[in-house]
């Protein structure tokens, strides 16, 4: 049975569409994977009865021949994205208890599709962090483990709990959201692959609020086709989001033909960083040739102000947090501080707020109300919303000049032991995200593809940028990749 | 710009959350730490670049100005801390 949980969603569907398997057996493998992996803290929440009646839902569908790709499929789910009565709390002890009322448009579209939640997945609290160690829930424990060594990783953030749960084969694939790398990242330190769609191509409705402006949901899965299967079933319209793009979806799935001869390829100079480890250069350069030898052309361009990206981000992803996290007062849902004697409302605010909100994101909400308040503004935030412009204004010329793809690293390093970056200052943490983020402040769709290990038998990945709304594109160049490479490796079993 | 204890306890007294004095010279470090790094945006060139709000450039969408949502008290009041007679339920805020 538990050889049905190590599935790709492509495989599944056939098998389902055949009659070889059921959607209930899917799920049970699944179920019966999760109940043994507590080890690695990826699954918070579990949601074993809806999973079941899902999946009987799932398998009467299927038998009266209608059946969407996702039909039956046992997928995790991202803490942040609100699910209907299950606890949904952004990993935050704020949201202590919080059921919503609602769904959120993305999960309820993958339910309308027939998938199946198996249950509710850590992740840094609200999102913020690249090593899943922010979480009220505890850290997530990677699965890979360094060669000869039993020392506990990261599985990266902020999209930890699915990246770790994709790898582990504890679920079919999972939902992430990605505001700097938060799926990319994780993807990339887990030997999985990860795709951050066009800025618009999801809704935003129902996922809790991080950075608004950079905020995107995307699948995180086992292939390149599942996530081209997968984001088939998250993506579209909503009216629910006013920065919902009203344009049609196309078929991604049939954009993989596997032929990219004459595409244009870019190799960003500005991403060949000062200290750079000769392990991640090499998979760049491997990447390029992989690339290369499928009949693509590779050509040397310029986005100058990438070294900018962080800094500019930095401030406004806390700028955006601070507005958006003023939410969490103690009055409409979630925690509430207990008070003493004559406290008042503000007192009630401050102590309920000091309590909810962890070191990372207190700090990040402070940061963000200090380049907004009187005097500073214009001086942070407002400069940083120039860099923004011209850092997309890069990308644009170097679309407009023919190139159809970029190719990067995916992440500085491998994996890192959990607690390492403990004694580091918060930028240090935040340099992980250096090759990801300004995809977000550009709005670009991005996907993670594991192409090569470390000489401690880590996966490493390599990202590719694509125009925008052309994720069919960009998949299909990531199919390559992935065909190229061969990594077919995965985590031992020690949980 | 360096930023003080006095401005770090300003700075979470905006942000409504409470910070102990003790604890106050860690966060003003972590705050100074963090715009150093910031810091750096002032050697961009951004002379008659417009800021950017919206990172696709596109109308946001206008609806009809008429109710389409309501009649949810139950719902909604359903995760308050605490709620009274229909209503979210806070200390006195008026003396």
């Amino acid at each position: 049975m538990s050889e049905l949980s190590k599935l790709t969603i492509a495989e599944a569907r056939d098998l389902l569409r055949k009659g070889d398997v059921t959607a209930t057996d899917l799920t049970e493998a699944c179920l019966t994977e999760i109940a043994d992996a507590g080890a690695l803290n990826a699954f918070v929440h579990d949601t074993e009865d809806q999973a079941r009646t899902q999946a009987a839902q799932a398998d009467a569908r299927i038998k009266n021949g209608d059946a969407p790709s996702m039909c039956g499929i046992p997928l995790g789910i991202k803490d942040l994205f609100c699910t209907k009565g299950t606890p949904s709390q952004a990993a935050s002890n704020i949201l202590g208890g919080f059921r919503p009322e609602y769904e959120s448009t993305v999960t309820g579209k993958l339910w309308d599709a027939g998938a199946v939640m198996l249950g509710k997945l850590n992740m840094d609290e609200f999102a913020m962090g690249s090593s899943n160690e922010t979480s009220a829930y505890g850290d997530v424990v990677n699965p890979w483990r360094r060669k000869g060594s039993d020392a506990a990783l990261t599985p990266g953030g902020s999209s930890g709990g699915s990246a770790a749960a994709v790898a582990a084969d504890l679920c079919l694939a999972a939902t992430g959201t990605d505001t700097g790398g938060s799926i990319r990242q994780p993807a990339a330190f887990t030997g999985i692959t990860g795709l951050k769609p066009t800025y618009g191509r999801c809704s935003r409705w129902g996922i809790i609020a991080f950075a608004s402006s950079l905020d995107q949901a995307g699948p995180m899965t086992k292939t390149v086709r599942d996530s081209a299967i997968m984001l088939q079933a998250m993506a579209g319209h909503d009216a629910k989001d006013s920065t919902s793009a009203d344009i049609p979806v196309p078929d991604f799935e049939a954009a993989l033909t596997g032929d990219i001869r004459g595409k244009k390829i870019g190799l960003p100079r500005e991403y060949r960083m000062e200290g750079m480890p000769a392990e991640i250069e090499k998979l760049w350069s491997d990447g390029a040739d992989m690339l290369r030898d499928a009949g693509a052309e590779l050509v040397d361009i310029t986005l100058p102000h990438t070294k900018y990206a962080l800094p500019a981000y930095y401030v406004i992803a806390p700028a955006e947090a601070s507005s958006n996290l003023a939410r969490y007062d103690g009055v409409r849902f979630g925690h509430r501080a207990k008070l003493g004697q004559g406290d008042g409302i503000t007192e009630m605010y401050e102590k309920t707020r000091a309590e909810g909100f962890g070191h990372e994101v207190q700090r990040r909400v402070m940061v963000g109300t200090y380049v907004l308040s009187a005097g500073f503004y214009d001086a942070y935030y407002n400069r940083a919303r120039k860099v923004r412009t011209l850092i997309k204004r890069d990308f644009d010329q170097v679309f407009a000049d023919g190139i159809d793809a970029i190719l990067t690293p995916a992440t500085p390093s491998a994996a890192f032991g959990l607690g390492e970056m403990a004694s580091a200052d918060p930028v240090q943490m935040y340099l992980n995200d250096v090759f990801t983020v300004t995809v977000n402040l550009a709005g670009l769709p991005g996907i993670s593809v594991p192409t090569g290990a470390d000489s401690q038998g880590l996966p490493l990945g390599l990202q590719l940028i694509g125009r925008p709304w052309e994720e069919g594109d960009l998949l299909n160049h990531a199919l390559v990749l992935e065909q190229a490479a061969g990594f077919t490796a995965k985590p031992g079993k020690w949980w | 710009m360096s930023i003080d204890i006095e401005t770090a306890a300003k700075v979470a007294k905006l942000a409504r959350i409470r910070v102990e004095p003790d604890a106050l010279p860690a966060l003003a470090d972590e705050f100074n730490t963090i715009l150093g790094f910031i810091e750096q945006l002032g050697e961009v060139d951004v002379d008659g670049i417009e800021p950017m709000t919206g990172v696709t450039p596109m109308r946001l969408k206008r609806r009809e100005d008429v109710v389409t949502d309501g009649d949810q008290q139950e719902a909604i009041l359903s995760n308050a801390p605490d709620s009274r007679e229909g209503f979210f339920a806070v200390p006195k805020v008026v003396e």
